[in-house]
This record gives structure tokens, C-alpha cells and sequence, in this order.
């Protein structure tokens, strides 16, 4: 179903953080415009729901799906509006999907705006599942988002997590827990970019419950201006089983950025390493780029553009 | 053509005289490799002439033009490249998007594969992958090297090119040069202590402690360079 709700400008923004400069044909969407339904597709192997309480959705993946996508995108255009949303996403047996899950906030009134959505993963066995979310925010008036991301990772299931914050909020906080079943791999790519007073913190804790499981989270941050940044991600092996965690970021102007590296191990065939690097852009990779034509500030935006890419 | 005139360099924080006094042509359309032992100032001539350090006293000229107090950009839209003999690692950029800044706009696959095959890789292996610690030190050389022979410059300053570099991928870069000079098409400058490299030179300069000790056709100069050497061994020994 599709209503009126929905303006040229609001088209704009679904192209920035989900990938959908039209109403997509064919997959499942839950377009979801402060704070009601604007619109909603559903196919014959993912369906959404309304829960019954009102807060919040339900996308259930037929077990055995195979190469489809669900765009499940939240817009905030009106100034001071403030809610909480929970998802749950219940991914069938052997299920191969895309969620693109991102959340928009063009706040050009005087009053606040945030967006608390909390998106609950129940992956069953052998899924291969993939969850993009982008942020972004316009306007003066504050945009806060902060996401809570729950998954359960079923055995010999994939999850695949890339997030970012590409511009324009004003304060984040990301909770993310994750359980991994015997088997199971999840790969997280985050990225996040931070200028003026921006203020983001991150924490994630992933459990690594079943015999061989894995995880590779890979951070990259650009904070600058006066922005702050924390990150805390912590990896918890209770099994034999494998976790790589890389933080990487660039510092910029008066900016701060915080790491807090966390791996616990209570089993001695759990191998778990932590990387974690903060530092301004090397002056050797400006020079280098320089002697290619390009200006400082040309030069400084490249290495960025490479470095969150 | 690259001019240098009495140019000297002192370390500003240390007061450690690293050029001095030196003049230098390097023409258009040839090969003039610079040598000398370590420490003696190579690398410091080629950081003057790109900019990236700037010369205490002296001039150097591009064609004509005093270029020594212009900044690395401005030499490098003039058309003076260098590169790098330890070269910096990008993470995320790739080897295909440094190909293209370097060329100034779009570069097909096949030209990239051009400049690569020069120095021994193999396009399809390498455009994507990113300028990061996967590389190895010869791998990230030899790109930085096709890196420079992309561009269409003046002059081409190349700091120690074989160092790092594998005896196979060697001789393909020998060729290079050799290629690049039959083009003449502007003034190359490569900084080398390899006697293959010498060899495709049109003239050797040889420094030493901040001074040009010799310079002349290849010819000459080649069957001296031992002589030098033991000559700038004796003056350091102590007395």
C-alpha cells in the first residue's frame, strides 16, 4: 500500500539512506514518516507486520528465500517529534536477504527531533543476512538517533552489518548486542563521521557462544570540528571460536576520539585480538597527493573519502 | 628543463648543512641519473625540486621560470612529479583511484595495464585493491613508480626506483626507463646507486656531502665511479 505521504523531498533522503531513489518494485518496504506508515509492500516470502501494540513492525522471512531485499527506512521531517520504535526481523531456515534499514531526520523547525528504534534478529539455520542502516540528519534544531541492534546469529548462519552515520546528528549512542550460534560468522562494518559538536558513542558486545563461530568487526571513524567520539566494542569468547576487532580513526581540528578495547576469552581454544589506531591524516599521504596536483584540503578529502570507503 | 643554481639547504632545526652550493641542469629529453654514497644529499635535491622542502638559498628553474619558493601543488600543475622512495600507504584508496589522480582524469583499463605491465604487475590483480598494509613494500614501490610514469611532465624525479623491487620486476623496470628515454618526452632525473639504471642514463651526476663531485655523459663517468666512491671512503675515515 502506498498513500500520498510521501514528497519529492522525502524521495531524496530514502536515496541517501536506503538506497531507494523511487518506491521499489518488487521487495518488501515499510516506509515509515514521523512516526506513521507511508507506506508498505510485502511479497510472498517476506511479510510486515504492524504489531499489535503499535510499537513497532514485524519482517518474517520465509525459510528458503532467496536473493530478495526488505527496505524498512524511518523519515522525520517535522520539528520536536521524539519516538521509540522496535522491529523484530524473524529470518527462516536457510534464508538469503538484504534489510536496508536507514533513518533520515530533516529538522529545519526549532525544536529537536529523535529516533530510538530498536531492531531485534532472530536468524535461524544456514541464513546468509544482510543489514545495511544508514543515518543521516539535516537541519540546526538537534537530531538525535540512537539504534539498538539485538541479533541472534543461528548455527552456520552469516550476518553481514554495515552501518553508518554519513552527516548532520547531532548525538548517537548505538547499542549493539549479538549471540552467535555454533557456526555462525558475523561481519560488522562500521562507519561514522562526526563534525561541529556532534557527539557519538558505540558500544557493541558480541557473545561467541557456539563452537566455531566467528566475528570481524572493522571500525572507521572521521571526527571532525569540535566532535567527539567512543567507541567500546567488546568480543566474548566462550568457546573455541575466532574474533578480529579493528578500530581505526581519524582525528581532526579539537575533535576527541575514544577507544575502549574489550575481549574476554573463557575457553583457552577462544582466539580473540583487538586493533585499535586513532591519529591525524599522515603528513606522508598528503604529500604524496600533493605531487599529484591536488591542493591540502583536496588531498585531505580524498584520503577520507578512501579511508571510510 | 630543471635548473639548479647554487642551491643550499640547512636543516633549520639542526643547522646541518645537507646542500651546498649546488648547480644542476637536467635537460629535456634525457636521462640524467644521479648517484653517489648514502647520506650525500640525493634525496634532498629531488625533495627541492618538488617543493616538499625549500631551499636556504639559490634558485631552481622549470624552463626558465623560478619555481623555488612555489608550493608542491603549484610545481606539480607545472609539471614536476616525484616519486617517492619509501612511498606512503593509503587505507581504502586504491591502486586504480591513485592511477587516476595521478592521470587528471579517467584512465581506461587498458592504459592503467599499460604502466602497470612496466613494472611487473598485472592490472587485473591490482586496480582494486587498496594502497594498504596488504601490499608489500616492492608491490607498493612499483606502483608508486607507475604512478609517476601515468603523468605527462616535464620532469619525472625518481627517488631510488629499484630499491625493494625483485630482480625479475628489475629488469622490466630497466626497460621502462629505457622505453622512456627513446620517448624523450621531457626531462627524467632518476636517483640510483644500480650500475643497469646508470646505464640507460644520457649523463651520471655524482653527489656527495651536499656537493656535485662529477657530472658528465654516461660514458665517461661510468668507469670512474669507483675511484669515486674509494676517494669520498678515504676523506670519512677518521684521520
Amino acid at each position: 500500500m502506498i498513500d500520498n505521504k510521501l514528497l519529492k523531498g522525502d524521495m531524496r533522503v530514502l536515496d541517501m539512506i536506503a538506497s531507494m531513489p523511487e518506491i521499489p518494485v518488487g521487495s518488501a518496504f515499510n516506509i515509515r514518516k514521523n512516526g506513521d506508515k507511508a507506506a508498505r509492500s510485502v511479497t510472498e516470502n517476506i511479510d510486515i507486520r504492524t504489531k499489535e501494540d503499535g510499537s513497532g513492525i514485524d519482517i518474517i522471512v520465509k525459510a528458503g528465500t532467496k536473493g530478495e531485499k526488505a527496505y524498512i527506512p524511518v523519515l522525520l521531517t517535522e520539528s520536536g517529534l521524539d519516538e521509540t520504535v522496535a522491529n523484530d526481523f524473524i529470518i527462516g531456515d536457510g534464508a538469503e536477504v538484504e534489510i536496508i534499514a536507514g533513518c533520515g531526520i530533516c529538522n529545519s523547525g526549532s525544536c529537536g527531533s529523535s529516533h530510538s528504534g530498536v531492531h531485534t534478529f532472530k536468524i535461524g539455520k544456514g541464513c546468509r543476512v544482510k543489514y545495511v542502516e544508514k543515518h543521516y540528519g539535516e537541519g540546526d534544531a538537534g537530531t538525535v538517533m540512537n539504534p539498538t541492534t539485538v541479533i541472534m546469529v543461528g548455527e552456520d548462519s552469516v550476518f553481514d552489518m554495515e552501518s553508518s552515520q554519513i552527516r548532520g546528528i547531532s548525538s548517537t549512542k548505538r547499542n549493539t548486542v549479538a549471540y552467535l550460534a555454533a557456526g555462525a560468522r558475523m561481519n560488522v562494518s562500521e562507519r561514522l563521521v562526526t563534525h561541529g559538536t556532534q557527539d557519538a558513542k558505540s558500544d557493541m558486545e558480541v557473545y561467541l557462544n557456539g563452537k566455531d563461530s566467528s566475528l570481524q568487526i572493522v571500525s572507521r571513524s572521521v571526527a571532525q570540528d569540535s566532535s567527539s567520539q567512543m567507541f567500546h566494542p567488546k568480543a566474548i569468547g566462550n568457546t573455541a571460536c575466532s574474533a578480529h576487532i579493528q578500530c581505526d580513526a581519524i582525528i581532526m581540528d579539537t575533535a576527541s576520539v575514544g577507544s575502549i578495547p574489550e575481549i574476554q576469552a573463557n575457553s583457552a581454544e577462544a582466539s580473540i585480538i583487538h586493533e585499535a589506531a586513532i591519529g591525524r591524516i599522515n603528513n606522508e599521504q598528503l604529500l604524496k597527493l600533493q605531487t599529484l596536483g591536488l591542493t591540502a584540503e583536496e588531498a585531505e578529502a580524498v584520503i577520507i573519502e578512501g579511508f571510510l570507503s | 628543463m630543471l635548473k639548479f643554481e647554487n642551491v643550499c639547504f640547512t636543516v633549520p632545526d639542526t643547522g646541518a648543512e645537507i646542500i651546498k652550493d649546488l648547480s644542476l641542469e637536467v635537460k629535456d629529453g634525457e636521462i640524467l641519473v644521479v648517484t653517489g654514497p648514502n647520506g650525500g644529499g640525493k634525496s634532498t635535491l629531488a625533495r627541492l625540486a618538488m617543493g616538499i622542502i625549500t631551499p636556504t638559498s639559490g634558485k631552481i628553474l622549470l624552463e626558465g621560470q623560478d619555481i623555488s619558493t612555489l608550493d608542491i601543488t603549484e610545481r606539480a600543475r607545472l609539471g614536476v612529479g616525484y616519486a617517492f622512495q619509501a612511498p606512503a600507504r593509503f587505507k581504502g584508496l586504491t591502486v586504480r583511484r591513485l592511477l587516476t589522480l595521478a592521470a587528471g582524469g579517467e584512465i581506461s583499463d587498458s592504459d592503467c595495464c599499460k604502466y602497470l605491465s612496466r613494472v611487473g604487475l598485472c592490472a587485473a590483480d591490482y586496480l582494486d585493491r587498496a594502497l594498504d598494509a596488504t601490499l608489500s613494500g616492492g608491490e607498493l614501490k612499483r606502483i608508486e613508480v607507475a604512478s609517476l610514469m601515468v603523468r605527462q611532465l616535464k620532469v619525472a624525479i625518481y627517488d631510488e626506483p629499484e630499491a625493494g623491487i625483485d630482480i625479475w620486476s628489475f629488469n622490466m623496470l630497466v626497460n621502462a626507463f629505457s622505453t622512456l628515454g627513446k620517448e624523450k618526452s621531457g626531462a627524467l632525473m632518476i636517483i640510483s646507486h644500480q650500475e643497469r639504471v646508470m646505464q640507460t642514463a644520457d649523463r651520471i651526476a655524482v653527489v656527495a656531502e651536499g656537493k656535485l663531485r662529477d657530472i658528465g655523459a654516461k660514458g665517461d663517468i661510468l668507469p670512474k665511479l669507483t675511484d669515486i666512491f674509494q676517494r669520498e671512503c678515504i676523506k670519512k675515515q677518521p684521520k
